[in-house]
């Protein structure tokens, strides 16, 4: 295998494991505070969209982004609301934020699928990128990817670096003891919420604004549930994330260009691997769940807090 | 799919009020319905469909009652959504392969509503199927492909390994070998119809593997951006993608399915309506062309023009003998065709020369 090709396998698992990175690292920290939010997709496509439709008319990569966090972090908040003030079921109203984002987004989308517009490039870094190999694998990546990276060394800081973040992971674990000690259940799940849309309508965004420059309904594909999967695989361990986006992207992409070589594993196989592995870990943590060893699931996760004083 | 439920329901409510106001107006209009695959803002398959609608429609008028519904997946959710189109509909045109098996059993619950499935080959009292040949249009691309690769790799994004995809994979690489005895063709399948992200994976994956001409057997735009981008040239498939690569798109297949809505739909108005088994290409403009773009040489072009014109009068067959299958074993005499079925409706083999593995 020439170099240059090796590079363009690497860039490629890069750019298929980014939306996954952001998607997830968002909702670990929303699982971390004791929320399940299966509205992912949702959020995702809805960022997609904002995304596209900034970037068609303003041409401003910055704004375009901004505009995906903020998309992702408004329909997040319903979810937010309804769980957090009318205390209603999670899963359910996670399901509902899926089906209303890709129903929302197909509406709202259609007068831009006839449209294009300019990726966001990668940019090289100056000097670091001319090393040979090193350069041009390391430092010539679309800075959505460097920001996926830093944003999850942001969270695992928040999360076990800072009082924060220990409150954070308290509520949880036990919301009932964070409230009676004092600690603000509704308003910290609501702002974890807020993060997890934001993160995610990023990650919509770096669909339509870094893969391809086009708009279409549905373009998510099924990602946010793979991000889903994915923040159970890193068993709510923010690096693990970008371990799992990499077998999951990476499986994707490898197997395309299996596929161009002609080696003959089965797609359908391949496809199926980072799912096999998730369950092998689920059920991993079932049995140290079971031998008290394990201290990473939040116990809270999708219970509704009803404070009572 | 779940998302497709939603958009359906939103659409049935939007359209049943709509039937309610109309039915007044004209005296015993056709009520037809369409399932699709995916959403008509794919500029492909669907997009392509659904043209023929607003053709029908606009050429029938207010004989003509239309129901779309899209993204309907193709499992147990599109038999439910079949069903509950028969219910209300006079004719039911199905326009996905995957959609055979349910339109076949929702036909024998609904004896007196007509089906009209499109690329599958199941036959019924009340089911028609109709396709067009698009290894017509594959047959023409494949030449100019053939001609255009300086790399010698023709790079193919393939769905999923029915006939009517392998039709198209054989048909195009015997026109560019025809024309190129050194060309090779890599052949990626993504196994869906639509995911722009994964179409654009496969996209650069082919181009990093050296394809320096791209062909589609999927739904959206995306490889047409991705070709755009790194300079490379590329087909239009389903209709004119002209847009997202107006100097990456050389011409492009267009399926025309609005004259034969048109006639159906006028053929059940008219109580003329008969199950019917049609495979239509160039000769009846079912198969069009994008307009041919400048950025091939003149030479290259003629051929094409050639083709497209031998074809339309039904001059040469794509698939003309001897052809031996991928294994060596002899599938076409000397000057033999092939008869539509089983040969051409249900090619399930590589033909000779084709590296690749045919996929299981």
């Amino acid at each position: 295998m020439n170099e240059s090709l090796f590079i363009n396998i690497i860039i490629g698992i890069s750019i298929a494991s980014t939306p996954l990175i952001f998607a997830a690292i968002g909702e670990l920290l929303v699982e971390r505070s004791g929320v399940l939010n299966l509205g992912v997709e949702g959020m995702m496509i809805v960022g997609a969209l904002l995304g596209f439709i900034v970037q068609f008319h303003t041409g401003n990569p910055f704004l375009a982004v901004v505009a995906a966090l903020l998309g992702g972090m408004a329909i997040s908040s319903i979810f937010a609301f309804l769980t957090q003030f009318l205390l209603t079921n999670q899963v359910a109203t996670g399901l509902a934020l899926t089906l209303f984002g890709l129903g929302f987004s197909a509406f709202a989308g259609r007068g831009y699928t006839e449209e294009t517009i300019v990726l966001i490039k990668a940019v090289d870094i100056p000097v670091l990128s001319d090393i040979p190999f090193i350069g041009p694998l390391l430092f010539s990546m679309n800075p959505l990817v460097y920001l996926a990276f830093l944003m999850v060394y942001l969270v695992w800081w928040f999360l076990f670096r800072t009082k924060q973040g220990l409150i954070l992971r308290s509520i949880g674990d036990n919301h009932d003891a964070a409230h009676a000690i004092g600690h603000n259940v509704v308003r910290y799940r609501f702002m974890a919420i807020l993060f997890g849309g934001a993160m995610a309508g990023v990650g919509g965004a770096f669909l339509s604004l870094v893969q391809v420059p086009i708009w279409g309904e549905d373009m998510t594909a099924g990602r946010g549930w793979i991000a889903l999967g994915l923040v159970v695989f890193a068993s709510w361990q923010p690096f693990r994330i970008i371990l799992g986006a990499i077998l999951f992207g990476g499986i994707t992409v490898l197997q395309l260009h299996a596929q161009g070589f002609d080696i003959r594993i089965s797609a359908q196989y391949l496809s199926m691997l980072p799912y096999l592995a998730t369950i092998i870990i689920l059920v991993s943590l079932r049995i140290r769940l079971k031998n008290k060893t394990n201290r990473t699931v939040p116990n809270c996760l999708g219970r509704i807090f009803h404070s009572t004083s | 799919m779940s998302k497709g439920r939603f958009s359906s329901i939103l659409k049935l409510s939007v359209l049943s009020t709509v039937l309610a106001f109309t039915s007044n107006v004209s005296a015993d209009p056709v009520k037809a319905a369409f399932v699709y695959i995916g959403p008509t803002g794919d500029h492909g398959w669907t997009y392509a469909h659904d043209e023929g609608v607003k053709y029908a429609k606009e050429k029938l008028g207010d004989d003509v009652i239309m129901t779309t519904i899209e993204n309907v997946a193709e499992n147990s959710d599109s038999e439910r959504v079949i069903t509950s189109l028969a219910r209300k509909n006079d004719i039911v045109f199905t326009t996905s392969f995957g959609y055979m098996n349910p339109t076949v059993k929702v036909a024998k619950r609904y004896p007196d509503v007509k089906f009209e499935h499109a690329t599958g080959y199941m036959l019924e009292d009340n089911v028609s199927v109709y396709s067009a040949r698009f290894y017509e249009g594959r047959h023409v691309i494949g030449k100019i492909a053939g001609r255009m690769t300086e790399s010698n790799v023709i790079g193919y994004i393939a769905s999923f390994p029915i006939p009517e995809v392998i039709r198209g994979i054989n048909s195009a690489f015997l026109a560019a070998k025809s024309v190129n005895p050194d060309v090779q063709i890599k052949i990626v399948w993504v196994y869906s119809w639509y995911d722009p992200g994964k179409e654009a994976d496969a996209a650069n994956a082919l181009i990093a593997q050296g394809a320096d001409v791209l062909m589609q057997h999927t739904d959206s735009t995306a490889a047409m951006t991705v070709a755009e981008e790194k300079g490379i040239h590329a087909f239009g498939q389903a209709s004119n993608m002209r847009e997202w690569g107006p100097n990456a798109q050389l011409t492009g297949i267009i399926n025309d399915w609005g004259p034969y809505y048109a006639d159906r739909i006028a053929a059940v108005r008219d109580g003329t309506w008969s199950s019917s088994d049609t495979f239509a290409g160039v000769q009846q403009g079912m198969v069009k062309f994008a307009p041919m773009n400048n950025n091939m040489p003149t030479d290259v072009k003629n051929e094409a023009m050639k083709a497209i014109i031998d074809l339309s009068m039904g001059a040469i067959h794509p698939f003309t003998g001897p052809i031996n299958k991928q294994d060596g074993s002899p599938w076409l005499a000397e000057g033999e065709t092939p008869p539509n079925f089983p040969d051409l409706l249900t090619m399930d083999f590589y033909v000779e020369g084709i590296d690749s593995q045919y996929p299981n």
